[in-house]
């Protein structure tokens, strides 16, 4: 059986333009939802707060269980229906970090059992307090940052097989860091700050093999994040091992791509690149989509079977594997294609 | 051949270490190793983070301080020095007569020469300033950390629980897990309490309304009982005058146990050691007809009036207790008072009932996940396919064996690692397998098209798995409780994906291959 035909001949790289106004809009669209929802929203372990997921045995209103919650002050807290309507199941959240001392679930259980006949069961509690918040977020942002440091290292060596030189990059970014982190900025400017000299250092040192794949990267990166913020999930530890898993897996089909990209250009070495690479992509399809497609039956699985807590999880994992495996056929090898006629110009 | 047999017994050693760790875990008892650890997620339990309020250590010990100084004042007759705590951690002292300041100059140099002294005149009145040095107060705060953990450690011991994880986590922090606990907020309660019990003499000499209205005398302070109606459940609030000082503490205790008067009301009784129960003597005998509260936490317990001497290091707290109350007073007095307050910052808890939900459905999605992807690989690619189901299955128990040898423990997040890696451990079989076809399309033999899809694939395939498993390392170094079991999961999956596509498929195909010539190749 075969989905894709060995003699496949898709004109990918004749509609390069439409791929990248595409991806432009995406992005764009990303950036915007994070400006309009000022940053992405974070869930109580970046935020600091209160979670308490419970169960009724019989149907409750929402209403019922904010109007509970108001008479205990917890009025301003957000209430949401968990999982299926049938579960009964909700989950409450108050932006207090932690109230007095003790007796705060059994207040909110003698809270909301005044207004149902039925059992109600505290089934999860989560309370992080904001200094724990700042070390988590912090702690989220420097393993973003190492994660992309060191593949980024592993690529510039790996794709141009220039070990020499990827230490060379990786001292010039360890370099680039440190000295950035003398004036004390934030760590989000850290990772885009180290993000640019990483950019700046392959276009200088010509790494184009490397510098399609970070591209592609990023691309999928922000993309998750802004559809993320777009639907309004909020960002968790979780997401945050998500966002990793999509960093390591996206690249395994580019990894693909350019390999045989490679292949070919010995192979094919009097014909123009815009051939080679065409070809290669058209070459590796089959494989790209298959691997794709076996990792999505498993985390859209995951997705619908595996239960409220690990929903936003898998949610995050559908898109990076969807989107990454777009980025490597229409952003990584057009990047090298760029590149090369920027040469011949 | 040769060649052949060698990773044979390879893959074969592999597998039986595999199963050797993993069988406990379904056949409880079977042989000496435990059963792979499941997550508080997974099982149920409580998380809690807490930090030692350290600076609070500190404010404690330059307080026993001020007392002591007094004390050496009282003792050589000198009055008219008041000695107050300010800032927190510093001792201003103020002297007026320029004799009683060089007395208490050379008191201060005989006895408390570690203070800092910094001295001041202030319109003909000396203030000194101690301060106990910078070294000394780290000392109190590291001790004070090291007592909190042993002390959480002796309450939590004896409160019954499972297999607790109690350590310390950076500077002043502690981290605590409780697994399959029954009554968190109980739990919570025992560990969270400073449990400081002090004696006081009740003044009843001056009036305690004008003293609530906020004119508390010198050396006096208000402290309240608490009491809660069991039927209405309104709580009335009782204040106390009560002498600042000290007269003893639960750290002279040996023992504390519940017991019950005549009316079945518990009440814990406690037990001085040689010198409580000479101190405690010693103020009963002087104090009789007075009144002696019994503090808690800055809570008065109780107030009896004092009978007659009281020797034999015996007294009893009674109050209006439950009796779990009365149960977990007990504990903490027993296991003594933290050095200094603990706040809460952390507190993840899970029922035992989400718990099991959460195992469940990861199992029930790892089981469909896993059917259709085995499925879709024998529609696909056929008899290649089942060996890349086989290399699956394989790659499952892999992990399993792997997660049981490591010790290491499965979350949530976890399992659902597992679920990711079945996805992703056949993509090295179908980069193989599509480079196999490949070959075959170019019209070479099975073998050799075999042999040269292995080869050009071996490489793509590492690479792929090097930058997931990059991520995933990284992940296991900055990622806390169940991330770290996805980062475990994850790595182990990549690591055995490795193994069964490159390892043990090609042996399969290599049996296949080797035996007869194969002119066909189901792929």
């Amino acid at each position: 059986m075969r989905f894709i035909k060995p003699d496949i001949n898709i004109d990918f790289v004749g509609r390069k333009k439409i791929a990248f106004l595409l991806s432009f809009a995406c992005i764009a669209i990303s950036f915007l939802s994070l400006i309009i929802h000022k940053g992405p929203r974070l869930g109580i372990d970046f935020a600091g707060g209160t979670l308490v997921q419970i169960k009724f045995t019989s149907p409750v209103r929402i209403d019922d269980i904010k109007s509970g919650l108001g008479n205990i002050g917890l009025g301003k807290s957000s209430v949401q229906q968990f999982g299926q309507q049938i579960d009964n199941e909700f989950l409450i959240r108050t932006e207090a970090s932690y109230r007095g001392d003790e007796g705060f679930t059994t207040e909110i259980k003698k809270a909301l059992q005044s207004f149902t006949e039925g059992e109600v069961e505290i089934r999860r509690v989560e309370m992080v307090g904001p200094q724990v918040g700042e070390d988590l977020r912090k702690k989220a942002l420097f393993a973003m940052f190492y994660a992309l440091l060191f593949i980024t290292i592993y690529i510039s060596g790996r794709f141009e097989l220039k070990w020499i030189l990827s230490g060379v990059v990786a001292a010039a970014l360890i370099g680039a860091v440190y000295i950035f982190n003398l004036f004390n900025v934030s760590i989000p400017f850290l990772i885009g700050a180290a993000l640019i000299v990483t950019l700046v250092i392959f276009w200088f040192l010509e790494l184009k093999y490397a510098m399609g794949a970070i591209v592609a990267l990023i691309h999928d990166v922000i993309i998750t994040i802004g559809i993320f913020s777009l639907m309004d999930i909020e960002f968790t530890l979780p997401i945050i091992a998500a966002l990793l898993t999509i960093i390591g897996y996206s690249l395994n089909d580019t990894i693909i791509v350019f390999d045989r990209i490679r292949e070919n250009s010995r192979r094919y070495h009097k014909k123009p690149l815009a051939f080679i690479v065409n070809r290669s992509i058209n070459e590796t399809l089959g494989r790209t989509v298959l691997t794709s497609l076996t990792t999505l039956m498993v985390v859209v699985t995951l997705f619908m079977l595996g239960g409220g807590i690990i929903h936003d999880f898998a949610f995050a994992l559908i898109i990076g594997v969807a989107v990454g495996t777009y980025s490597s056929i229409y952003v990584a090898s057009p990047i090298l294609l760029a590149w090369q006629n920027r040469g011949k110009k | 051949m040769k060649n052949f047999s060698w990773k044979l017994i390879l893959v074969f050693a592999v597998i039986v270490a595999a199963v050797v760790y993993v069988l406990p875990t379904f056949e409880p008892g079977l042989w000496p190793h435990k059963q792979i650890n499941l997550g508080l997620d997974l099982q149920g339990g409580m998380h809690l983070v807490l930090e030692v309020d350290t600076a609070k250590a500190v404010e404690g010990q330059v307080e026993r301080i001020a007392q002591e100084i007094r004390d050496q004042l009282r003792k050589e007759r000198l009055r008219k020095v008041s000695l107050n705590r300010i800032d927190g951690n510093k001792i201003s002292a103020t002297v007026q007569d320029p004799q009683i300041l060089e007395k208490f100059n050379a008191l201060l140099k005989n006895d408390f020469d570690f203070l800092k002294r910094t001295p001041r005149t202030e319109g003909g009145t000396s203030i000194i300033i101690l301060e106990i040095p910078e070294s000394e107060a780290e000392n109190t705060k590291k001790l004070a950390v090291d007592q909190a953990l042993e002390t959480i450690r002796n309450r939590i011991d004896q409160f019954g629980v499972a297999e607790p994880d109690i350590r310390r986590q950076g500077e002043k922090r502690i981290l605590i897990q409780l697994p399959g606990i029954k009554d968190p907020e109980r739990a919570k309660d025992l560990i969270g309490r400073t449990a400081l019990l002090e004696f006081k003499l009740v003044d009843d000499t001056l009036d305690v309304n004008a003293a609530v209205k906020g004119n508390v005398p010198a050396g006096r302070e208000v402290l309240y009982r608490v009491e809660e109606d069991t039927d209405t459940g309104k709580v009335t609030k009782l204040p106390f005058l009560l002498k600042k000082r000290t007269l003893l503490t639960g750290a002279n205790l040996t023992n504390a146990r519940v017991d019950f008067d005549q009316f079945n009301i518990p009440f814990v009784s406690i037990n001085f050691d040689k010198k409580g129960a000479r101190d405690f003597e010693r103020i009963t005998g002087d104090n009789v007809n007075k009144r002696l509260a019994i503090v808690l936490d800055d809570t008065v317990a109780s107030a009896p009036v004092i009978q007659e001497k009281i020797a034999g290091g015996q007294a009893r707290i009674t109050g209006d207790f439950t009796l779990d109350e009365a149960k977990d007073l007990a504990i903490v007095l027993r296991a003594g008072a933290l050095p200094a307050p603990v706040n809460i910052l952390e507190e993840r808890t899970v029922g035992p009932s989400l718990g099991a939900d959460s195992i469940r459905k990861g199992l029930i999605s790892m089981l469909i996940g896993g059917i259709l992807v085995v499925l879709f690989m024998i529609v696909y690619y056929k008899g290649a396919g089942i060996i890349a189901d086989v290399a699956l299955i394989l790659n499952i128990i892999l992990i399993a064996g792997g997660l049981a040898a490591a010790k290491a423990t499965l979350t949530l997040p976890g399992i659902a690692g597992i679920i990711l890696t079945i996805g992703m451990a056949v993509d090295a079989n179908v980069i193989i397998f599509e480079r196999i076809r490949e070959e075959l399309a170019l019209g070479r033999t099975a073998r050799a098209a075999v042999d040269a899809g292995y080869k050009r694939a071996t490489l793509t395939i590492l690479d792929a798995n090097v930058t997931t498993l990059i991520a995933a390392v990284v992940l296991f170094q900055f990622g806390t409780g169940a991330v770290k079991g996805f980062a475990v999961t994850l790595s182990l999956g990549v690591i055995a994906s490795l193994f069964t596509s490159l390892v043990l498929s090609r042996l399969i195909f290599d049996y296949i291959l080797g035996g007869r010539k194969v002119k066909t190749l189901s792929i």
